[in-house]
């Protein structure tokens, strides 16, 4: 098979392009360019976008002995994935811009790309398994909990997975550091990332208020009343309790977490964890990895990246999610997603618009 | 049949050529002794020598005298010490002096030089006009200077264009400049050993060589300066080489710079001859059969070893991944720009869109070019293009 491997200039996904390639396919190397301007040295967590990545990248496959090309996807990732990014936090969600890029990008632009070039597959470095069945391919989570990636490729389709392969779903983080290193691989000690990539600095506040603009507001409590006041309802996240700056504590001594951001009226609703539990949310744009459920499911739900999983009912009604709690929940954001699980396999996800709190329909 | 059993086609000379068997000979030979040539002793004057001769060597093959060639550490350095070397001497006998002319088809090593003395030394870059070809007019040039020709520090143009090949009229442009006293430089590092080159009868003041692109060595090239024009150093130290070029001098690196040298001005017509043929076979091949391709630059006036050709609706990217697969290796012209490929700078000034400009690419013939190479892209092109096709032209319409 002639694969593309997708090299960020990490350890993952220069094991993963040597794994196709010992496999015995025909695998060529892309780094995608992701940024117009990109900086010359990493700093900080980061391990993508800058000149010397795309140069860790290069040396990885030239140990490899595959062909590298270096591809630009930069106007491509703003317009899906940074535009679409600062619009969310905009309007007063939570985005996940890793699922975004592998859904418009890794798994759209450059899978199409790279199948009108001649090429059968994209194999990356992300943790997730894939599963050939009789009826189509599944997606499961990895075997290393702590690297289980198959919550930002919950977007993909059964048409997007047939060309994907990840070929470190079934190892540990560790089990690949060692590999790299008997492969000979500069990368094999080069730290993970974890900050947004495009976000050099890694200050997401400073990089939304550059894009945005200072638009201060009122942080109020449920029943209306100013508790204090904020910078932009972009730097608050719902389930946030760290750096609401709120000079008066709460009368009951606990601490507050953001319940609501309203970046229309510029308010920050904040209160007790009780008020943040949630019994229900709504979810929108699903994408299936098989046939799309048509009765209701008892499965789990996990509804960030890391997060814990949660027994769920969801009914799936049109191009809407319904998803009722077992037990009420807190920290769910809107415009994250809401990736269903069955055992290990996801079933798809969808976009969280609203939540039914606990408290409110008492 | 896998990527090592295959017989690679190598079509990019313009990038590099081989080396000659003779200059690798040469060079390994002086690379087993010692001998600084600016030393006093034997070992020195050994290899002053060997440096000597191979000066007398090039200068000959060139039409140049030995003392008007500095050796440099290759075409770039020779672009830049040319340029600033000019500016500054220029200069400081007359301050009116700021005008560098120029087109937007020089390399890099020629434009960005000039930039800098734009935006550190207050030139003023008056650019010429390049038609769809690729060609400056001589009568522009003199448009230019005729303005105002006290305050023309220096022209520049290269002989033959590194991307389409065209050929400029560099000596009826000096003989211009020269009515007006203003010097020129000529880059001709892409055409010697393709067309006649004589340095004395193209009566520029300065001209940059390069020895990888005719069989030679990396790091060695030159700059030929007309021996009552003066030059500024731009990197100062043991003035080595006429006070203008300061560094020990690569003796190994001279003395296979000489034998490619030769051999190439030796064999210049003849290899013209043979390279035109292929050439004119590739280009017909090509245009003949595949829908949408065209030649870009003189059809005539080019490099014998050049052919350079849009691909309408396909990304130039895309047709060199297909073609390196196939194991034929080729160049999309353009310059990188931090890893990410710019559309080139020498087809927009040339007036192409920016769709054109990122569906070419450029196969340069050279000595070890057969028939066979050139069969290996007919038989392959027809299907590249088709799949370069399909993959789209991604990044058509984005803003520069």
């Amino acid at each position: 098979m002639r694969v593309l491997a997708a090299m960020s200039g990490g350890v993952d996904s220069a094991v993963a392009a040597a794994r196709m390639a010992e496999a015995g396919h025909d695998v060529v190397g892309v780094h995608l360019a992701l940024s117009r301007n990109p900086q010359s040295y990493r700093s900080g967590a980061r391990g993508c976008c800058t000149i010397e990545d795309s140069r860790d990248a290069r040396r990885a496959a030239d140990v490899i002995g595959i062909p590298f090309y270096v591809w630009d996807l930069a106007e491509r990732f703003h317009a899906d994935v940074v535009e679409d990014f600062v619009s969310e936090y905009a309007a007063g969600r939570t985005p996940n811009p890793c699922l975004r890029c592998n859904e418009k990008v890794k798994f759209s632009a450059v899978l199409e790309r790279a199948l009108a070039l001649d090429f059968d597959a994209v194999a990356t470095g992300h943790y997730a398994r894939i599963v050939d069945t009789p009826s189509g391919r599944e997606l499961h989570r990895a075997v290393d909990p702590a690297k289980d990636q198959s919550y930002v490729l919950g977007v993909l389709t059964q048409a997007q997975l047939k060309h994907a392969f990840f070929p470190l779903g079934d190892t540990l983080k560790t089990d690949v550091r060692a590999e790299a290193e008997r492969l000979g691989l500069s990368v094999a000690a080069k730290p993970d990332s974890h900050d947004i990539c495009f976000i050099a600095d890694g200050n997401t506040a400073g990089f939304l208020g550059k894009h945005l603009g200072e638009a201060p507001g009122d942080i109020v409590d449920a029943q209306g009343n100013k508790l204090g006041e904020h910078k932009g309802t972009h730097e608050f996240t719902v389930g946030q309790r760290k750096g609401l700056r709120i000079g008066t504590p709460a009368a009951d001594g606990k601490p507050r977490f953001v319940l609501d951001i309203s970046p229309v009226d510029r308010t920050v609703t904040v209160g007790s964890r009780d008020e943040l539990a949630v019994s229900q949310l709504t979810a929108s744009k699903p994408r299936w990895c098989g046939p799309a459920p048509t009765d209701e499911l008892q499965v789990k739900a996990q509804l960030r990246a890391h997060g814990e999983e949660v027994a769920v009912t969801a009914r799936v009604e049109g191009d809407e999610v319904l998803v009722t709690f077992d037990q009420p929940t807190s920290a769910v954001a809107p415009g994250q997603a809401v990736v269903l699980y069955d055992g290990t396999r996801v079933i798809g996800s969808a976009t969280i618009d609203t939540v039914q709190r606990v408290a409110a329909a008492v | 049949m896998t990527a090592s059993e295959r017989r690679t086609v190598y079509l990019d000379h313009a990038a590099t050529t081989p080396m000659l068997p003779a200059a690798i000979e040469a060079m390994t030979y002086h690379l087993a002794r010692t001998g600084n040539a600016s030393s006093l002793h034997g070992s020195g004057r050994a290899a002053r020598r060997t440096v000597e001769e191979a000066r007398e060597t090039i200068a000959e093959a060139l039409g140049a005298q030995p003392s008007e060639v500095i050796f440099t550490s290759g075409g770039t350095e020779a672009d830049n010490l040319a340029l600033k070397g000019l500016w500054w001497a220029r200069l400081a006998e007359d301050p009116r002096r700021r005008r560098i002319l120029l087109s937007g088809i020089e390399h890099h090593a020629v434009l960005d030089p000039a930039v800098w003395l734009a935006q550190h030394e207050q030139a003023e870059i008056e650019w010429l006009p390049v038609d769809e070809l690729g060609r400056v007019r001589p009568e522009d040039v003199r448009r230019a200077i005729e303005s105002d020709p006290e305050s023309v520090s220096f022209v520049t143009l290269m002989m033959a264009n590194n991307e389409v090949g065209t050929l400029q009229p560099v000596r009826e442009i000096a003989a211009i400049a020269q009515e007006y006293g203003v010097p020129v430089h000529t880059d001709a590092v892409q055409a010697v050993g393709q067309v006649p080159v004589n340095f004395a009868e193209l009566g520029v003041d300065a001209m940059t060589v390069s020895a990888h692109k005719l069989g030679g060595p990396y790091g060695i090239g030159a700059l030929v300066v007309h021996k009552e024009t003066k030059l500024t150093p731009i990197a100062h130290g043991g003035g080595q080489e006429r006070d203008v070029r300061s560094g020990t001098l690569d003796a190994p690196a001279t003395a296979g710079f000489a034998v490619a040298v030769e051999h190439a001005i030796k064999h210049q017509e003849d290899e013209a001859h043979r390279l035109t043929e292929l050439r004119d076979a590739l280009i017909d091949g090509i245009v003949g059969t595949v829908d949408g391709a065209k030649l870009s630059g003189d059809p005539t006036s080019r490099l014998p070893g050049n052919a350079h050709l849009s691909f309408s609706g396909c990304e130039g990217d895309s047709l060199l991944l297909l073609l390196d697969a196939r194991g034929i290796e080729v160049s999309t012209g353009s310059a990188c720009n931090a890893g990410v490929a710019e559309p080139s700078h020498v087809l927009l000034a040339m007036g192409y869109d920016d769709q054109r400009a990122r569906g070419s690419l450029r196969f340069t013939l050279g000595h070890t070019s057969t028939r066979a190479d050139v069969d290996a892209v007919l038989d392959n092109i027809g299907p590249v293009v088709d799949r370069a096709k399909s993959a789209g032209l991604q990044n058509v319409g984005r803003k520069i």
